[in-house]
């Protein structure tokens, strides 16, 4: 059996937990984290925009894509020490949404948070990505709440 | 008008890595041997760029040494420290570091120097990087509206436009203000999911040394602004007195070598910036001026304004501002100082809606790069509608209202 997690900044302590907690002992556990590529692309377009600049070595996109690497390569670490076993690790660059979707491809349980607006039950707790994930995920999804969710209040009106 | 395309062709496609000005000087060298412009034209244009030119080397340069000095380290310590773990207020912090550098050390500073340490603040925060670095590429065109130091765009419309550097700052001041206003909203509305996922409280640890002599000079300098254009000097001189300081003391040092600062000030690059100037002369001269001159409304009313603005957003967005203001000041520059601020104010926000500058680079960067990672253009776009019309509008309005109070002359 294989558990992919998703480790997203802000909301993956939640994912990890949740790992620990329904993730039988004898299972693969996946962490894995998605760098967006066009956050580098921006930086990248930035810099072209600046017409006649020259001196391509100060492309700040080249810089974002190290750091960016460095920065998952951390926050993998920090995930895989909360977790306390054994696992995989696994970095992607690209369309998040996409990544996370092919890379739970075959697994048994995609773990994830809900990213939205965490006020109210209800769709808006799911942002663009982790929508797109839950509605094309290829496998089972277990979401969960990277806090205490919201009471049973929140719902809305019966119409 | 081949020519120009060709040099601009030249720029954004940049064959076997070649310098801009390997195409921009022969062609203009080209334009004034074949007689398309006078000589005298076209000396009147160097006499009329150099000291635009000099003012950018130095504002250029005195951005290395503070980055050198570490300037732009204690901006992002500053910014994790304050932030205390919350993205929204990270953006706040981005939004105030990234206007001030902007507007005093150029919008080059922002994109090579700032974009960099703001992604690291918020990896080291754990919050998704997004928002605030795309808040650094729109503010380096959006908060470049205040002084002539902040955009070659300004620089060169500054002395087209007969005012003095304070009074330069004093009409930019309300639309600069009210652009950013607009998209600091419009950012925290489109990045609501980003902003919402939380960050930790970094462990910041000591904070790195303030750069006090760094924040000293470029404080200096920016009051030699306001001296320099209030006895009627060339503030350039004062942008060459704070950046010679800073050479100086990082020589004496050694922290910095006489080619790594020739390096800083960027010497391709000023001699493409006088060769386009000629090539756009001869260009505007030769025709151009009567094809655009009457889509370019007279006077300085708040429609007229509003008209100027959007043309010149539309020409930096299909050209690049860079030639976008080279061309339309001319043409605006007899309706007074107001129209050329206008100008501005649209060649300055308008970039923000390709996210590469222009149409002609983004096509380009599309053909490149058509499968590596790249901007998710769609998003970028969108986040672009929602802010330039805005953050134009409101810019537009502000600065007819400044001119009302203010006057123009």
């Amino acid at each position: 059996m294989a558990v992919v997690v998703w480790i997203v900044e802000g909301t993956w302590h939640a994912c990890v937990d949740a790992a620990r907690a329904h993730a039988p002992a004898d299972t693969d556990i996946v962490l894995l984290h998605v760098t967006p590529a066009d956050v580098p692309g921006a930086a990248h377009g930035a810099f072209a925009g600046l017409l006649g600049r020259g001196h391509p070595e100060r492309d700040p996109g080249t810089r974002l894509e190290q750091l960016a690497a460095s920065s998952a390569r951390e926050l993998l670490q920090t995930a895989a020490d909360r977790l306390g076993r054994a696992c995989t690790r696994v970095e992607r660059t690209g369309r998040v949404e996409r990544e996370v979707v092919a890379a739970s491809e075959g697994s048994d349980l995609l773990i994830l948070a809900r990213d939205g607006d965490r006020t109210h039950l209800g769709p808006h707790s799911l942002g663009p990505a982790s929508r797109f994930v839950v509605d094309h995920a290829p496998c089972p999804v277990l979401l969960v709440w990277p806090e205490p969710p919201p009471g049973l209040p929140t719902l809305p009106p019966h119409p | 008008m081949a020519l120009l395309v060709l040099v601009l062709a030249g720029a954004i496609v940049r064959p076997f890595g070649w310098p801009e000005a390997v195409v921009a000087v022969p062609a203009a060298v080209l334009v004034v041997v074949t007689g398309a412009i006078p000589f005298d034209a076209a000396l009147d244009e160097v006499e009329h760029l150099a000291p635009v030119v000099g003012f950018l080397a130095a504002v250029l340069v005195l951005a290395q040494l503070c980055d050198d000095d570490g300037l732009f380290r204690a901006c992002g310590a500053w910014m994790a420290r304050t932030a205390a773990g919350r993205p929204r207020r990270l953006l706040a912090q981005v939004f105030v570091a990234a206007s001030a550098i902007t507007a005093v050390l150029s919008l080059d500073a922002t994109v090579v120097l700032l974009t960099p340490v703001v992604f690291a603040t918020a990896a080291r925060l754990g919050a998704r990087p997004k928002p605030h670095v795309y808040a650094c590429t729109h503010l380096s065109n959006t908060a470049s509206l205040l002084l002539p130091v902040s955009n070659l765009t300004n620089l060169l419309a500054f002395t087209a436009s007969g005012l003095s550097f304070t009074r330069f700052a004093a009409l930019m001041a309300l639309p600069w203000a009210a652009a950013i206003a607009v998209e600091y909203l419009v950012f925290r509305r489109f990045f609501a999911t980003d902003l919402d996922a939380g960050a930790q409280t970094a462990d910041v640890g000591e904070p790195p040394p303030l750069p006090r002599f760094a924040l000293v000079t470029v404080g200096c300098t920016l009051a030699g602004f306001v001296l320099t254009s209030a006895v009627g000097v060339d503030p350039a001189w004062a942008a060459l007195a704070g950046a010679l300081t800073l050479a100086v003391r990082a020589l004496i040092r050694r922290r910095t070598t006489p080619r790594a600062l020739l390096g800083a000030a960027s010497v391709p690059f000023l001699a493409f910036v006088l060769a386009l100037g000629i090539v756009v002369r001869a260009v505007v001269d030769n025709g151009l001026d009567e094809a655009l001159g009457h889509l370019i409304p007279a006077g300085t009313g708040l429609p007229e304004l509003l008209a100027v603005a959007a043309l010149a957003a539309v020409l930096a967005n299909v050209i690049n501002n860079l030639p976008a203001v080279l061309v339309l000041l001319p043409l605006t520059a007899p309706s007074g100082p107001g129209a050329v601020l206008a100008v501005l104010l649209g060649v300055n926000i308008g970039p923000n809606l390709t996210y590469a500058g222009s149409l002609a680079t983004l096509l380009w960067r599309r053909i490149v790069h058509a499968h590596d990672g790249e901007v998710e253009l769609r998003e970028f776009t969108r986040l672009g509608v929602y802010a330039v019309p805005a953050s134009l509008g409101a810019a537009v309005l502000a600065l007819w209202a400044s001119l009302s109070v203010i006057g123009g002359g």
